[in-house]
């Protein structure tokens, strides 16, 4: 019998995939190429940790499906990340706001998740969920100077922050939202309830909008729903195109 | 960005090794360049510690400066610690 905590693992997987994915596209795209290179390195982290983590699942959830198995061979319902990760990169001052929040998310599920599988003695789980704890850090850090540089920076660079906390904003609530798949973990004493992290996240976000001279995150119009049950906006459906199709038509191919 | 000033990076391989000159970058300011340092200097664990320093702090020697400059130590031979017998269980002097 495969372990409680899989479902929940695997939206942490997913979510890792996604977002490292659309990091990736800033590749030749970001302000200088300095900070390519910081994106870059940012999704590469993700990029290991959904190896590890799907590696992981494919050994315990008695499918035996590899790594590429999980990225390339599922189709879009069967992904459960939240819409933040999918959202179009759009304005560096976009990114730079969801990768604050994504990463402050992380500090805090992942440093959960390592404390709760050690105990559980699930070893390998806990020594991935301790580097994410490190790597998201650093990518929490590297989120807060800019977004310090950008919102107390010029006029447009101010303006610019806050109209991307207005776009970013309704995707906030699904982050700290409980799934049946958090409950089964957190049952089994793996894991945290996302809605249990939404007062120190938010806190520590909110606190550097603030040292940012920006606005607080506002109360959106409409909330993104729905990613944990594999139900994803329209923009899903290109991205994974886009990441599946090389492995789909040259099936078995290797690099 | 070509407005930002440019850095020199100085990375440090290992402890008791000192830091070397390894390349720059350009940052809008001191914390960003060593986060940029970071990420384009020690992707493949090249260092423990890292150095930026703002090009425009460095003064440097020019190249027209090279003979007088150096020129003078070339016929001085008896500063190099060249006329001793090393002896045979010395290994790394």
């Amino acid at each position: 019998m495969s372990p409680p905590c899989v479902p929940a693992v695997l939206a942490l997987a997913d979510d890792a995939l996604i977002y490292a994915q659309r990091l990736g596209e800033w590749i030749s795209r970001a302000p200088q190429v300095e900070e390519d290179m910081a994106l870059a390195n940012v999704g590469l982290d993700l990029l290991g940790r959904a190896r590890s983590l799907y590696t992981w699942l494919g050994a315990v959830d008695g499918s035996g499906r590899s790594e590429d198995d999980f990225a390339y061979w599922r189709d879009e319902r069967e992904f459960r990340h939240v819409g933040l990760v999918e959202r179009p990169r759009g304005d560096f001052a976009d990114e730079m706001v969801r990768l604050l929040l994504m990463a402050s998310l992380d500090v805090e599920r992942y440093a959960a998740l390592a404390s709760t599988a050690s105990v559980a003695g699930i070893d390998e789980l806990a020594g991935i969920a301790g580097k994410a704890v490190t790597e998201s850090t650093y990518h929490r850090d590297h989120a807060r100077l800019w977004v310090l540089r950008l919102g107390d920076g010029t006029e447009e660079s101010h303006t610019r922050m806050n109209a991307a906390l207005e776009r970013v904003a309704p995707y906030v609530d699904e982050l700290f939202t409980d799934s049946w798949a958090d409950r089964a973990a957190v049952a089994a004493g793996i894991g945290v309830l996302p809605s249990s992290l939404r007062s120190s996240v938010l806190g520590y976000v909110g606190s550097v909008l603030a040292e940012a001279t920006l606005d607080p995150l506002p109360e959106p119009a409409w909330h993104a729903r729905g990613g944990r049950e594999g139900l994803h906006s329209e923009v899903c459906g290109f991205m994974l195109a886009e990441m599946q199709h090389l492995a789909r038509s040259h099936p078995g191919a290797t690099w | 960005m070509s407005d930002w000033p440019l850095w020199e990076v100085f990375v440090r391989a290992k402890r008791g090794l000192s830091h070397t000159h390894v390349g720059s970058l350009h940052a809008p300011d001191a914390a960003l360049a060593l986060h940029n340092a970071r990420d384009l200097y020690t992707r493949r664990q090249e260092g423990v510690s890292i150095w930026v320093v703002p090009a425009a702090a460095i003064t440097a020697s020019s190249p027209q400066e090279r003979d007088p400059l150096f020129e003078p130590a070339a016929d001085k031979v008896y500063r190099h610690p060249t006329f001793y017998d090393v002896p045979e269980d010395v290994e790394y002097l």
